[in-house]
């Protein structure tokens, strides 16, 4: 059933276990016809099933490109873990191929993981090392000798503004600067790849904010990041590319942009009118393009295909149908949007 | 399908001001990365005990010095009867190898024990050293190795303590060339022990480690009293050979109190190696069943 190509992602189908996608519509951006040679991570018919028979992932063909912030989106028990977890030698694949610059995961992982750098939700810094130490001794797991290490670890604490923490005990350090002692330490060692498991979680704005400049940065230096994340609107600003992903299935792959254009419903409009609202609810239902017509509170809510141009095209129909407004606004869509189109709206726990 | 790990085509990592290393490392073999990162671990592990010294020492001199000091000091001091036949002086110098023995194992069990409990089910602080270069496997192995260093450096510290505490002479017979083959082979069962226990208990159940594991364990170890003296209650002299203290006791008591009776080194030798390979698998299997799913 696994095709040969990664790029070519099965239809999924009701399994049981959870709602079918509401939508079943599978997209791949861009001009893709297989792994390019500067693809940092692909993954071939990658499956895992878990002792009792729980099939986390199914049949994963992913690719992501060298330098790219690729984001991994998915309602909890999506997947997105377990994904993570097998590229990152922890999770062993049922099936399948995980490559992570040119290493074979499964078959060489004390290999790969010299490829890989991980940044995970809980904070897993060495309490008994601080700051400076668990840089430290990170170059020395990889290898770097003393004189390399130390001044890997002093330059990535500037770098990271951690400098004049750097003697602190990491039990002592803020959530923000936490993560991003994990992310210095992840990168210490020159991955090809970092992977960040919901980089922003608990993270005050600031915090996020700063987290993100840090990863943008490293992206224009050539970094590729792999991210999962719950936050349609970082992933939405950030990412290059994203993957949706549901009951171990990849649901689309495209760009933030592309995802809205051909997935999303379209625009959210509300108009209001002082009279005939339901004469107005039918007159619009009868247009082409027009759906999820309701009337509430006062206003005649719809969706339109797309936002562009949807505000005169209301103004003219109403116009048309002698139709008195008040009030119009039109919403662009959301990521949102798109990951509930994809996913259901049922409560994931 | 592999590929060399080494310098990639990608732009350097770093601003002007503060440029990254440059990629210096070539493409580093599976053992020479394996090597590097298991040595990196054990000077980490070192670089914690020496921070934590005052603590260590505290930690396990305290039970020793305790037992010690009651059982063989202000017992005899009061006038309270002990030793059997054998008299306070005797009782003394049995106790020295008992001491030895149930302090190494306690250092095993609480120290490799305890951290592995701690760093895998609460800090995930391990997380690190998985993840460095080098196989599952291996980072057991370095736990024991350094657990095993620590049981040594433990029982050096106890040793002057059951040596000059008793209120009563204590006649060592030092054999030298039983202790010195001894005492390694008792601190790896100890670490490994500890690795054992430390991956299969989660942070809920971790406190059972003293009460349910390590208390029956230390009294019925043959520590206060030699294993051939148990001939009058055979059921339990036989049920005792499960214990892998017992054998680290006699040990010690054929290297430093051989004219006692004591089980036959034909016996210990043995039994510490098949336990300290079994508990090595076992250790192993165990951090990699936790870890990697």
């Amino acid at each position: 059933m696994c095709s040969s190509s990664p790029f070519e992602v099965s239809v999924p189908e009701p399994d049981g276990d959870g709602p079918a996608p509401t939508s079943p519509a599978i997209r791949t951006g861009g001009a893709e016809s297989g792994p390019a040679p500067s693809d940092v991570v692909v993954t071939t018919c990658l499956r895992k099933v878990y002792p009792g028979g729980r099939v986390a992932v199914e049949e994963l063909n992913l690719s992501v490109r060298r330098g790219e912030i690729f984001g991994l989106l998915g309602p909890n028990g999506a997947g997105k873990s377990t994904t993570v977890g097998m590229l990152t030698t922890r999770v062993i694949p049922t099936s399948g191929t995980a490559v992570v610059n040119g290493i074979d995961v499964r078959a060489y992982p004390a290999r790969a993981k010299q490829a890989i750098g991980v940044v995970s939700q809980a904070n897993t810094l060495d309490q008994g090392l601080n700051v400076w130490e668990n840089l430290y001794f990170h170059g020395r797991y990889f290898g770097l000798g003393d004189r390399a290490a130390r001044s890997a670890a002093d330059e990535l604490l500037e770098r990271f503004r951690l400098a004049d923490r750097k003697a602190s005990e990491v039990e002592d350090l803020s959530g923000g600067m936490a993560r991003r002692l994990m992310v210095a330490r992840a990168l210490l060692h020159r991955p090809a790849v970092i992977f960040l498991d919901e980089p922003t979680a608990g993270l005050d704005p600031q915090s996020r904010i700063a987290l993100w400049e840090v990863l943008v940065e490293l992206q224009g230096e050539g970094q590729t990041v792999l991210l999962t994340t719950h936050r349609m609107e970082e992933a939405d600003e950030h990412c290059d590319r994203l993957a949706i992903m549901d009951h171990g299935r990849i649901l689309a792959v495209d760009t933030p942009q592309g995802l809205k254009a051909s997935l999303g419903s379209g625009a959210a409009v509300t108009a209001r009118a002082e009279e005939r609202l339901d004469e107005l609810a039918a007159y619009l239902s009868r247009a082409a393009g027009v759906t999820e017509v309701r009337v509430i509170d006062g206003d005649v809510r719809f969706n339109l295909p797309a936002a562009h141009g949807a505000m005169q095209w209301v103004l003219a129909a109403a116009q048309a149908g002698g139709f008195r407004l008040t009030d119009l606004s039109v919403s662009d869509d959301t990521l949102e949007t798109v990951f509930v189109n994809l996913t259901g709206q049922d409560l994931r726990e | 399908m592999t590929a060399a790990v080494g310098p990639t085509d990608r732009p350097e990592l770093g601003t002007q001001d503060h440029p990254l290393p440059p990629p210096d490392r070539t493409a580093r073999s599976s053992p020479g990365a394996s090597w590097a990162a298991f040595r990196a671990m054990l000077l980490r592990d070192f670089t914690i005990l020496d921070k934590r010294l005052p603590q260590f020492v505290a930690g396990t001199v305290m039970q020793p010095l305790m037992l010690v000091f009651v059982l063989t000091y202000l017992f005899p001091k009061i006038g309270q009867a002990i030793g059997g036949g054998g008299g306070a002086s005797r009782f003394s110098s049995l106790l020295m190898a008992g001491i030895v023995a149930q302090t190494i194992i306690f250092v095993g069990i609480f120290t490799v024990g305890t951290e592995m409990v701690r760093e895998l089910g609460i800090t995930g602080e391990m997380e690190d050293r998985l993840l460095a270069p080098t196989s599952v496997s291996l980072v057991a192995v370095e736990k024991i190795v350094s657990g095993g260093l620590q049981a040594l450096f433990s029982a050096m510290v106890v040793f002057p303590i059951g040596a000059f505490v008793p209120s009563t002479p204590v006649y060592l017979d030092v054999q030298p060339v039983v202790l010195l083959t001894l005492t390694p082979l008792a601190c790896l069962n100890a670490a490994a022990l500890g690795l054992t226990m430390g991956s299969r208990f989660s942070p809920g159940t971790a406190s059972y480690l003293f009460g349910v594991v390590a208390l029956p364990l230390s009294f019925l170890g043959a520590i206060f009293y030699t294993w051939p003296s148990l001939t009058p209650v055979p059921a339990l002299k036989y049920a005792l050979l499960a214990n892998p203290l017992v054998y680290v006791s006699e040990g010690f008591r054929a290297a430093l109190v051989p004219s006692e009776p004591h089980l036959s080194l034909a016996v210990v030798y043995p039994a510490m190696i098949v336990s300290a390979v079994v508990f090595t698998v076992l250790g192993v299997r165990g951090l990699k069943q936790r870890v990697v799913t």
